[in-house]
């Protein structure tokens, strides 16, 4: 997995509410078998009419709106628990995704891929979303080793929670499956201790 | 200190608490698929790690499998090699697989309690959001990321949080005609999408104690849609009668050690809960969903809200115009062209015979296409053995083979563009039965009865 410490980055605006991983990838593309490629399908039928043509009025199809930050409304990733989606996030470019809550398998699927999930609140989320209203250039700071995000043309700082263990492992690239096999000897032992047979 | 049953079993599973306030937590039984299974096979190649226990996975093919002529091989190139890489796989590393052709395949929602693999106090994971169905048993099961399951692979274990503890009551008797569909369609109606994210949910109360394992399972399978980590129901001599004398249920002395055990598995009575609902069943009547997400529900015969909060009205808006609704409208009269009663929230034999009792000497409206696609082999084969397949077929239901189907149409099973279906399944989200696709979730008796009729009506004039 790839390090996260600090990220400079513009925004894109979604402000839907309960996004859901159908949405951000549609079922019919998850038959790849790999993990890449599938930031090219990522909001597929937002982004693209039928017959393939770009929709210009979403966000990602709108040259003004660019960066490594999607802003999105509450409960983001909210449905089926495809990591893929995720990884199109990611693959499509996106290292950080900011919402006032994330759907929990979405949101440990997004840390176990190198892509943030920042919870800020309610209002923080709003301010956001005006911010990049007034201005689609506003540059955001995400700085995970402080846990803060910081807009240095307004001023504007936020403090973001995060399980301290989690945080370890974005800014160091590890993840949860090399602390898993380091503990096998104690999996060992508590399988022993089991006393039931099924 | 009095303990919430989901605490009993997590507490039974924690190998040894881990940095950052987290727990290793054992995991008895993994269930696999073709869609989120081969990343993480790569996985364990590509770090060079065995699989650990392989007799604790059961994999199935159900998610793009065709529902017709599987005896054939799968004409989609994409869906045949995801499929047959799911083989290899399970060829590679010995794990058992109910893959098509097999006597068992099916759903593997459906499977898993069907061959008695899934057990009250176990702990049960998935790569799919759905594998609370199994909490009806008194599991812990809850749906994983890919990177999880290589964890599972790689460990038998996962690193996790605890998550908080919601207990919902429903108390009373549920009324004619009123399902366990409905009423977990009412309980997402009340708490919305995402009210339930961060927690896992127990469901208590009369209305569902007195559910039947399948009804147990359409409540539990549905708990995602509320955001919630997974659901589950204490045990009882209803749960014991399903499991005993299944294919993998402890069989003699096992039993009785087991059934002793699972007697143990309640909340105590004084178990505090991080949140509590209560629900009186009578007040909740036949449901239907309006909109794009599982918690926009109302009664059949109600109207979609004319108000909501303003900074929901963008998406609720969003919503209407993708289904082609108004705020304040009733549903009541609408033509719907499809009915799909299948997945696994509602595929199972009491789904089918709900279905056949209703349309038995009917015939489904000239202008809807209603299909049937049962849960497993097992499921066809005791519908076949009831004789509910030459009821369905008189009244022109098709009945399919098993597998995910239009839920997802991940395979060749979509709804067209802009057309209306009333499904069985679990999601309404944009796009999920097809792309353009418009889906109203109800249960079984509501599908039956709209196939029969043609249009929405309210069915409380029309049951048997």
């Amino acid at each position: 997995m790839e390090k996260f410490q600090t990220l400079y980055s513009a925004a894109v605006p979604l402000p839907l509410e309960n996004i859901d991983t159908d949405q951000i990838i549609p079922a019919r593309f998850l038959k790849a078998t790999t993990r890449e490629g599938f930031g090219e399908n990522l909001f597929c039928d937002w982004r693209r009419n039928p017959d393939g043509s770009p929709k210009p009025e979403f966000v990602l199809n709108d040259p003004k709106f660019n960066g490594q930050i999607l802003l999105a409304g509450q409960n983001f990733g909210c449905g089926s628990s495809r990591e893929h989606a995720a990884w199109a996030l990611y693959d499509a470019g996106f290292r950080v995704v900011i919402s006032s809550y994330f759907a929990d398998i979405f949101r440990g699927n997004a840390l176990n891929s190198g892509l943030l999930p920042l919870q800020v609140t309610d209002a923080e989320l709003a301010r956001l979303f005006a911010l990049v209203e007034q201005d689609a250039a506003t540059q955001f700071v995400v700085n995970l080793p402080e846990q803060t995000l910081h807009v240095p043309a307004t001023g504007d700082s936020f403090h973001f929670a995060i399980d301290a263990y989690k945080k370890e492992c974005l800014i160091n690239g590890y993840d949860d499956i090399d602390y898993l096999v380091s503990q096998k000897p104690a999996i060992e032992a508590y399988e022993q201790t089991r006393t039931w047979t099924w | 200190m009095a303990k919430s049953l989901f605490d009993k079993i997590w507490d039974a599973h924690v190998v040894q608490p881990a940095p950052g306030g987290l727990d290793i937590v054992y995991i008895d039984r993994h269930l696999i698929h073709e869609v989120t299974s081969p990343q993480a096979f790569d996985e364990l190649e590509a770090r060079d790690l065995p699989l650990f226990r392989p007799a604790r996975i059961l994999a199935t093919a159900d998610h793009n499998v065709p529902t017709r002529n599987q005896h054939l091989p799968i004409a989609e190139p994409l869906s045949r090699s995801q499929v047959d890489k799911l083989t290899a796989n399970c060829a590679k590393y010995g794990v058992e697989l109910y893959g098509l052709g097999h006597a068992r395949q099916g759903i593997v929602h459906v499977i898993g309690p069907e061959l008695g693999l899934t057990l009250p106090g176990t702990t049960i994971v998935c790569g799919d959001s759905h594998t609370s169905t199994h909490g009806a048993f008194g599991a812990v099961a809850f749906g994983i990321g890919t990177s999880q399951v290589a964890q599972v692979m790689a460990t038998q274990c996962l690193l996790l949080s605890r998550p908080r503890r919601m207990r919902i009551s429903v108390d009373g008797e549920l009324r004619a005609g009123v399902t366990a569909k409905d009423l977990i369609l009412y309980v997402i109606a009340q708490l919305g999408t995402g009210g339930a994210t961060g927690y896992f949910v127990e469901y208590a109360g009369r209305a569902v104690r007195s559910l039947s394992m399948e009804g147990r399972m359409t409540v539990c399978n549905m708990s995602i849609e509320m955001g919630a980590r997974g659901g589950l129901i204490a045990p009882d001599d209803t749960t014991f009668a399903y499991v005993k004398g299944r294919p993998y249920a402890p069989k003699e002395a096992a039993w009785e050690q087991a059934v002793a055990y699972w007697h143990t598995l309640f909340s105590d009575e004084d178990t505090v809960f991080d949140a509590e609902h209560r629900f009186d069943a009578a007040a909740i009547t036949p449901m239907i969903t309006y909109g794009t997400n599982p918690g926009m529900g109302m009664a059949l015969n109600g109207h979609i809200p004319r108000e909501v909060p303003a900074s929901e009205a963008e998406s609720f808006d969003k919503s209407l115009q993708y289904m082609g609704f108004q705020r304040g409208e009733s549903l009541l009269g609408k033509e719907i062209n499809y009915v799909f009663i299948g997945s696994c929230t509602n595929s199972r034999i009491e789904d089918l015979r709900a279905v056949a009792a209703y349309v038995r000497g009917k015939q489904k409206a000239g202008h809807v296409e209603a299909i049937i696609v049962p849960g497993s082999k097992q499921v066809e084969q005791q519908a076949i053995a009831e004789g509910l397949d030459r009821i369905l077929a008189a009244a022109g239901f098709e009945l399919r083979e098993p597998g995910c189907s239009a839920c997802l149409a991940m395979n060749e099973d979509k709804i067209p563009a802009g057309a209306y279906c009333v499904a069985t399944s679990n999601r309404n989200f944009e796009g999920r039965q097809g792309p353009g696709s418009r889906t109203l979730l109800a249960s079984p008796l509501v599908a039956a009865i709209t196939a029969v009729q043609g249009r929405i009506v309210d069915i409380t004039q029309y049951l048997n």
